[in-house]
């Protein structure tokens, strides 16, 4: 995994609760069996006007000039503002791999579906919770602003404004070691192999039904 | 004084952190469900970084999501699709994973043969790539869904590292009117709590409503926990859950079996277990359910109507609803029951277990699915439930009233396969999510039991099911 120290990036807004994940990447594109290759397909039917299927040719598809990530003055965002409970519905990681594949680093909402916000940390995503007020504000500066962009500094856990202004945010300690050092979490796992092996063959002994 | 969810963490874990109560954890998992969507890119990591399965006996492998339900002699025609099944075949065989291929008789939704097969226990940790392993909670076990960096970690370790939830119990007491079930109760309590509600818990289904549910409810139950945000749902361990699982493949036997009950018996919360939210319903209150939007939490109940936005005073939901109308094609203070459809889709992990099906042919027993209906589905969640129902003749039914009768698999719940809804259609179906496109890009879902899938089929729109004897 990418080591993750500081991110300046461009802020998108996408202005909507409860986005889901067959919204960030529908299900027809969950056949592939790779990891990579997901952003094309971000958000795959409101970004674009046709229907997507794998193995279209984006250039050859007719995107939605109205949706905000196909705004001209958000190309190359890295960090995306959204409203709340943003990943809620499945387990696919392959929403987490899209976001990134697209190009986004961090993902800024007043609240995000569990599994999605601990996907993320997994791929080295940086989903950030703030305040819903806070959230209001940057929704409204962003949008007044043209190239308006933050500073995402993990090390001090702040959101920098271009004003200066800094909002603090709460990251796990162990998932902030893991995401600065860009460690393996299995590589970390197996560094208590032992205790799992004891762990194990204890529970053999206890509850035998359990390894039939 | 332990929460039933404090015994079952207690129970699992191998290493703590720290010794702060929301220390990173690392968690023993006990049983790893396995399918073809989530597992390819852990398969493959897995490989190149030179490991293998930590325990293979751990695993149960079945291809779901992308099976064609209809006539599977010729195989999976569409490539992708096919790719994927395949990979998932070849990785089984290759590690010597036990899986049920497609045309084993025990191949079936994941959630739906798990449980089948007695592969679900009380006092587990299982885990699948799937955010409705929530289901497998109705055993009094741990059970939630998984990324596929998190399937590559069970693979390689036996273990997760995760923090510890908050625990939320939900108590419905009373006794639920006829023809109420436990997706009115799912769909009800999303509806009370919203579908952020339950995030940061696990929560567990008590009272006198829940210990009534027979182990299909409460799996329907469970399935739903996820829909209220909640990674984990479960049902304290029984007679009732003792009794479904005696006899099952996987279930211990003999002099186990008692040793094994022994243990599952302490498998609820202590009287004086605190929980960190309660939520209290009453079960007589409850009524048909039916979702008008494209969230769960966009619901109400069949004698109501399809809510204003203008009425409400928040402006990002206010947006919300008005987008989901428009996306819905729907008008603020439609009654429900005016709203006509145009498929019907019975099944899922959710609802598509013998219990489900039963409900429904006793809906359609005798009638014939309305003219305005173009297509009416019944999809059993495995081959086992289809070849119960075909003995008890339910197959008979739903033919002669104009359903279709299909092979086990995920279908139309999410539509990865060619059963979908096309742009405009507009769908009852008994699955779990009514996301945008969810069903087919375009397609409108209703969520609802199966009788009132049943019940509308027959009518052409949404009608009470107590009204008709459901």
């Amino acid at each position: 995994m990418e080591k993750f120290h500081t991110v300046t990036g461009l802020v998108a807004p996408l202005d909507r609760a409860n986005v889901d994940t067959d919204a960030i990447i529908p299900k027809q594109f969950l056949k592939s069996i790779k990891r990579s290759g997901f952003g094309q397909n971000l958000f795959d039917e409101w970004r674009y006007l046709d229907h997507g299927e794998p193995g279209m040719d984006p250039i050859k598809r007719q995107p939605n000039p109205e949706f905000v990530l196909n705004q001209p003055r958000y190309q190359g965002a890295q960090i995306l503002l959204a409203r709340a409970n943003f990943g809620c519905g499945s387990s696919r990681e392959h929403a987490p791999w899209s976001l990134q594949d697209f190009g986004f680093r961090v993902i800024i909402a007043p609240s995000f579906a569990d599994i999605f916000f601990n996907n993320c940390f997994k791929i080295g995503l940086l989903p950030i919770i703030l305040d819903a007020t806070v959230l209001d504000r940057l929704f409204e500066e962003v949008k007044s602003t043209a190239g308006y962009c933050l500073t995402v500094d993990l090390q001090k856990q702040t959101v920098v404004t271009p004003k200066n202004e800094a909002f603090g945010f709460t990251v796990d300690a162990f998932r902030k070691h893991c995401l600065v050092n860009g460690l393996d979490e299995i590589g970390l796992t197996l560094q208590h192999t032992e205790k799992i092996k004891q762990f194990e063959q204890k529970r053999r002994t206890e509850q035998p039904w359990l390894f039939m | 004084m332990q929460t039933l969810y404090d015994k079952l963490w207690n129970q699992h874990v191998v290493h703590a952190e720290s010794a702060e109560p929301d220390s990173m954890t690392l968690i023993y998992i006990d049983r790893h469900l396995v399918h073809e969507v989530t597992s390819p890119q852990a398969f493959e990591s897995l490989k190149l970084a030179g490991r293998k399965p930590w325990r293979l006996d751990s695993i149960l492998a079945v291809a779901d999501h992308n099976v064609p339900t209809t006539d599977r002699s010729h195989g999976i025609h569409d490539p992708i699709s096919r790719l994927q099944v395949d990979t998932l075949d070849q990785n089984c065989d290759e590690l010597g994973i036990t899986e049920f291929k497609m045309q084993d008789l025990r191949q079936g939704i994941v959630h739906v043969i798990g449980p089948e097969q007695g592969a679900t226990l009380p006092g587990m940790t299982v885990v699948c790539g799937d955010s409705h392993t929530s289901t497998h909670g109705a055993f009094g076990c741990l059970a939630f869904g998984i990324g596929t960096s998190e399937v590559e970690h069970v693979l390689a370790t036996q273990c997760l590292l995760m923090k510890k939830s908050k625990a939320m119990r939900i108590s419905v007491d009373g006794k639920l009117g006829l023809g109420i079930t436990a997706k009115d109760i799912a769909l009800a309590i999303i509806g009370e709590i919203g579908t952020a509600g339950g995030t940061g818990y696990a929560i567990e289904f008590s009272g006198s409503a829940i210990r009534a549910l027979s182990m299909e409810g409460r799996m329907t139950l469970c399935n739903m926990a996820i829909e209220a945000g909640a990674r984990a749902g479960m049902v304290a361990v029984d007679d009732t859950t003792i009794d479904y699982i005696k006899g099952r493949p996987f279930a211990p036997q003999g002099e186990l079996w008692g040793r094994a009950v022994a243990y599952w018996r302490t498998l609820h919360s202590d009287n004086d277990a605190i929980f960190d939210r309660t939520v209290v319903l009453d079960a007589a209150q409850i009524k048909p359910q039916v979702t008008w939007g494209t969230s769960p939490e966009m619901v109400t109940t069949i004698d109501g109507a399809v809510p204003d936005p203008a009425l409400i005073s928040d402006e990002v939901k206010r947006h919300d609803m008005q987008q989901a109308l428009n996306y819905m094609g729907l008008y603020a203070n439609t009654p429900i029951q005016q709203i006509t459809l145009d498929k019907v889709f019975i099944g899922s992990c959710t609802n598509s277990r013998i219990e489900d099906l039963r409900a429904a042919a006793h809906v359609v027993k005798g009638k014939h699915v309305a003219v305005n209906i173009k297509q009416a589905l019944v999809v059993p969640g495995s081959g086992l439930v289809k070849k119960q129902a075909e003995q008890e003749g339910l197959d008979q039914i739903f033919l002669a009233a104009g359903f279709e009768w299909r092979e086990p698999g995920c279908s139309m719940c999410l539509a990865m396969n060619d059963d979908r809804l096309t742009a405009g259609e507009r769908c009852a179906s008994t699955s779990n999510r009514n996301f945008e496109g969810r069903q087919g890009p375009g397609g409108r879902t209703h969520l609802v039991s199966p009788a009132m899938a049943a019940a509308a089929a027959i009518a052409g729109h949404f009608v009470d099911v107590r009204k008709i004897g459901g």
